[in-house]
C-alpha cells in the first residue's frame, strides 16, 4: 500500500537528514536526537485514522522531500524582516532565519543581566546542565512531529530567568523562513524556563515568503516556576506556500500563571498543537486563540489544558474566521485529574463561517476525574448574525461594510485580550486588510 | 411623503399583513395601535425593509419611490428611520464609532461632506444632553448591557442625530417610567416640523399624551380596521380593542 510505502520512503529521507546534523553536539545531545528518529520512525507520518488529525490530512508534508535550507539572499531577508519585526518598538528580539540564528540581527540590549537569553545551539553547550534537564521533558510525547524536530531541530531561543526578575521588555523570538528552489524543512525549538516568582513575556512570530512550498515544524517548551508568570504570543504568519506544524508544551508550578495568545493567519496547512499542565496548585492558565483563512487554507488548533492539582482556573477562548474553501479545525481537550478538586475551567470557541464553502470541525472534550469542580464549555458556529447586520444597515450602514463591522467586532474580542499595543496594532492592521477596503472610513475614529 | 397601497407580507408562509393601505403627508405624526401581533412591528419592518419578511403584494411609496426595491441602507439614506421595538445589541462595536459611521455613511450618500470626529462629538453632545442619557454609554458596545430604558434612549439619540424625514416609532414608550417617557416624547416632538412625518407604534395611549398625533389607526389581525383623529386613542384606552375587533369580525368572514 502506497500509505506504507511513504512512511519507509520519507524515514529514509529523514534518517540521511540526521545524519547531516549536530556533528560537533553534546553526546546527550546527539542521544536526543537519536531517540527522538527513532521514535519518529516507529511512528511515521500520522494518517487519516489517527483521531488526531482526523481532519487534517499530511500526505502533502510527507511526500514532500523537504531539504536543508540554504542562506537566502540577504536582501530577501531584509524584506521579510521588514514585516517580522516591530521596528521602533521596545522589545528585544531573537532572529533566526531557516532555523539558524542570526546575532547581527538580534537585540537583547535592555534586558536585566540576570536573565539569560539566546541561541538553544549555543545553550546546549554553554549551558548543558539546564538545557539538558530540561529539553523534551516538558515537550514530551505527542505527535511523531514533536520526534521529528527532536531530530532534526535546528535553533530557536533559549531563554532563562533566575528567580524573582520581572522583565518587562517583550523578548520576540522571530523566525524567517524563506525557500529557494527547491523545498525546505525548517525545525525550529525553543526552550523557557521562568524561575520562582519571576515574569516574562514572549513574542514567538513565525513568517516566510517565496512560492516554493517549505514546512515549518516548531516545538516550544516553558516551565513556569512557582508564582511565575510567561505571556505568551505565538503568531503564525507563514506564506501561503507553508505547512506549519507547531507544538506549544508548557508546565506550570504552584501559583503560576501562563496565558497564551495564538494566532494563525498564514500557510496552506496549519496545525498547533498547545498544552499547558496545572501542575501545582492556584495555578491560572489562559488560552486565547484566533485564526483568520481563506482560499483553500486548514487551519487546526489542537489544545490540551491537565488540571493535574486542586485549586487551579483554566480559562480558553478560540474564535475562528473561515471565507472561502477555508477548513478550520478545533479540538479542545481539558483534563481534569482525580485529584484535582475545586478545578475552574472555561472553555469557549467560535466560528464564523463567511461563505458556503468554508468548514469548521469543532470539538470540545471535557474529562472530568473529580467531583467538586466547575467546568463549563459552549461553541458556537455560525454565519453573521442577521439581526445585527440588519440593525446596522437600517442606520445606513452599507451590507458590505456591516458586514466588516461584525467581523472587525468578533476577532477584536481575542486582540482586545492582548496587552501588547504593537501586536495589537499589527493585528489589527492584518485584520483591517482582509476586510473591504470601503470600511476603513468606520475605523479612523478608532485610531 | 408615504403611500402605502394594499401592502400584503408574509412570514415563512403565514400571511401576517393583509392589506395595508395609508398614506403620511409631511408634517404629519401618524399612531399605529393595536393587541399584539397584530402586525405593527412587522408594518414598521417592512417598510424599514427586514429580510425576514416576504412581501406578496401591495406598495409602498416614499416620495414617489418604491421603497420594495431598496436595501435596508438605501433606505437609511432616503431618510427613514425606524427604532426598533428590540434594539439589537452588538458586542464589540463602539456606540459612537457606530453613530459616525452611520451619520457618514448617509451624508455621503446624500452627497454631504463627512463630519470628523470634532464635528460629530460637538454634534451629539447636545443631543445626548437633551435625552439626559449618560455620556457612558457612548463609549460602550452598542446596547450591549443597556437597561431597557437606555437601549430605547440609544434609538431616539440616533434619530435625533440621524435626522430623517419619516421616523417610525415601534414602542419606544415600552419599559420607560414616565420621566424617561417624557423626556423621549421631547426628543420626539423636537424633530417635529413641515417636511418631516412620524409614525408612532404603541400598545397603550400613554405617549399620545405627550407626542400628540394627527391621525390614529387601529390594526387588527394584519388589518387597518379604524382610523380617526386623537380621540380614537383615548376611546380605545377606556374601552379596550376588543370593541372594535368585535365589530370587524363578521366583515372579516364576509371577505
Ligand atoms: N420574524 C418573524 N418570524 C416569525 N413570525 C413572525 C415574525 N415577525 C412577526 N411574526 C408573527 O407575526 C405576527 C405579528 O407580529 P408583530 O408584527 O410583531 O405584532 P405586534 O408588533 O403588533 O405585536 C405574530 O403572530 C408574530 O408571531
Ligand atoms: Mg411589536
Amino acid at each position: 500500500m502506497s500509505g506504507v510505502q511513504t512512511h519507509t520512503g520519507t524515514a529514509s529521507h529523514y534518517g540521511r537528514l540526521r545524519e547531516r546534523v549536530g556533528r560537533h553536539e553534546p553526546a546527550w545531545l546527539t542521544d536526543f536526537r537519536d531517540r527522538s528518529l527513532g521514535r519518529f520512525e516507529d511512528l511515521g507520518f500520522p494518517l487519516g485514522s489517527d483521531e488526531e488529525w482526523r481532519f487534517t490530512p499530511v500526505g502533502a508534508i510527507a511526500e514532500t522531500p523537504f531539504g536543508p535550507a540554504d542562506v537566502p539572499n540577504e536582501d530577501d531577508i531584509q524584506a521579510a524582516l521588514a514585516r517580522a519585526l516591530y521596528g521602533s518598538a521596545d522589545f528585544a528580539q531573537l532572529v533566526f532565519v531557516n532555523g539558524m540564528f542570526r546575532s547581527d540581527l538580534s537585540d537583547i540590549n535592555g534586558l536585566p543581566r540576570s536573565v539569560e537569553v539566546g541561541s538553544l545551539r549555543n545553550a546546549c553547550q554553554s549551558h548543558s546542565d539546564i538545557v539538558r534537564a530540561n529539553l523534551g521533558a516538558v515537550a514530551s510525547g505527542g505527535p511523531s512531529f514533536t520526534s521529528l524536530n527532536g531530530a532534526l531541530m535546528d535553533d530557536g531561543a533559549f531563554i532563562h530567568l533566575p528567580a524573582g526578575v520581572l522583565v518587562d521588555r517583550p523578548i520576540h523570538i522571530a523566525h524567517v523562513s524563506l525557500s529557494g528552489d527547491s523545498p525546505i524543512g525548517v525545525h525550529p525549538r525553543s526552550l523557557v524556563i521562568v524561575g520562582e516568582g519571576s515574569s516574562a513575556v514572549i513574542v514567538e512570530s513565525f513568517h516566510g515568503a517565496g512560492d516554493m512550498p517549505y514546512l515549518t515544524n516548531g516545538v516550544f517548551e516553558a516551565v513556569v516556576g512557582p508564582n511565575a508568570g510567561l505571556e505568551h504570543y505565538r503568531l503564525q504568519m507563514e506564506a501561503e506556500s507553508a505547512y506549519h506544524v507547531g507544538r506549544t508544551a508548557v508546565r506550570l508550578a504552584r501559583d503560576a500563571r501562563y496565558t497564551s495568545h495564538s494566532v494563525a493567519f498564514g500557510a496552506a496547512i496549519s496545525r498547533h498543537d498547545l498544552g499547558a499542565v496545572l501542575g501545582g496548585e492556584n495555578g491560572v492558565c489562559t488560552f486565547n486563540g484566533l485564526y483568520m483563512g481563506d482560499r483553500r487554507q486548514l487551519l487546526d488548533s489542537h489544545t490540551v489544558i491537565d488540571h493535574a492539582t486542586p485549586h487551579c482556573e483554566s480559562h480558553e477562548l478560540y474564535k475562528g474566521i473561515l471565507n472561502g474553501h477555508a477548513h478550520g479545525v478545533f479540538n479542545g481537550k481539558v483534563f481534569v485529574r482525580k485529584d484535582a478538586q475545586k478545578t475552574d475551567a472555561k472553555q469557549t470557541n467560535q466560528a464564523l463561517l463567511l461563505s458556503d464553502t468554508a468548514r469548521i470541525d469543532s470539538k470540545p472534550q471535557l474529562e472530568i476525574f473529580a467531583d467538586d469542580v466547575r467546568c463549563t464549555h459552549g461553541a458556537t458556529v455560525g454565519q453573521l448574525d442577521a439581526d445585527s447586520l440588519f440593525y446596522l444597515r437600517s442606520r445606513g450602514i452599507s451590507l458590505e461594510d456591516a458586514r466588516s463591522v461584525l467581523i472587525h467586532a468578533f476577532a477584536s474580542d481575542i486582540i482586545d485580550r492582548m496587552s501588547l499595543a504593537e501586536i495589537r496594532s499589527q493585528l489589527e492592521g492584518v485584520l483591517l486588510a482582509s476586510l473591504p477596503k470601503t470600511s476603513t472610513a468606520f475605523w479612523e475614529m478608532a485610531e | 411623503m408615504l403611500k402605502i397601497d394594499n401592502l400584503h407580507a408574509s412570514v415563512e408562509g403565514n400571511e401576517i399583513l393583509r392589506g395595508i393601505s395609508l398614506t403620511v403627508n409631511a408634517g404629519e405624526v401618524h399612531a399605529i395601535m393595536g393587541p399584539n401581533g397584530s402586525g405593527k412591528s412587522t408594518l414598521a419592518r417592512v417598510i424599514a425593509g427586514h429580510q425576514d419578511y416576504e412581501v406578496t403584494a401591495g406598495e409602498v411609496l416614499f416620495d414617489g419611490q418604491s421603497l420594495l426595491e431598496l436595501e435596508p441602507e438605501e433606505r437609511a439614506w432616503a431618510g427613514v428611520f425606524m427604532a426598533f421595538q428590540y434594539p439589537i445589541e452588538i458586542p464589540g462595536v463602539n456606540n459612537a464609532y457606530f453613530l459616525k459611521a452611520a451619520l457618514n455613511a448617509q451624508r455621503k450618500a446624500r452627497g454631504e461632506d463627512e463630519l470628523d470626529a470634532m464635528e460629530f462629538m460637538s454634534l451629539i453632545r447636545g443631543r445626548i444632553r437633551d435625552l439626559d442619557m449618560d455620556p457612558a454609554l457612548l463609549n460602550r458596545p452598542v446596547n450591549e448591557g443597556f437597561s431597557g430604558g437606555e437601549k430605547k434612549r440609544n434609538e431616539i439619540l440616533q434619530m435625533a442625530v440621524l435626522s430623517p424625514k419619516l421616523a417610525i416609532l415601534d414602542e419606544t414608550d415600552s419599559g420607560l417610567d414616565i420621566d424617561a417617557l417624557r423626556i423621549v416624547a421631547n426628543g420626539v416632538n423636537a424633530l417635529r416640523s413641515p417636511e418631516r412625518a412620524i409614525i408612532v407604534v404603541t400598545h397603550y395611549q400613554r405617549l399620545l399624551n405627550y407626542i400628540v398625533p394627527d391621525f390614529v389607526h387601529v390594526l387588527s389581525d394584519g388589518r387597518i380596521v379604524r382610523s380617526g383623529g386623537k380621540e380614537l386613542a383615548l376611546e380605545l384606552e377606556e374601552r379596550g380593542y376588543s370593541w372594535i375587533e368585535a365589530e370587524t369580525r363578521p366583515a372579516a368572514v364576509v371577505a
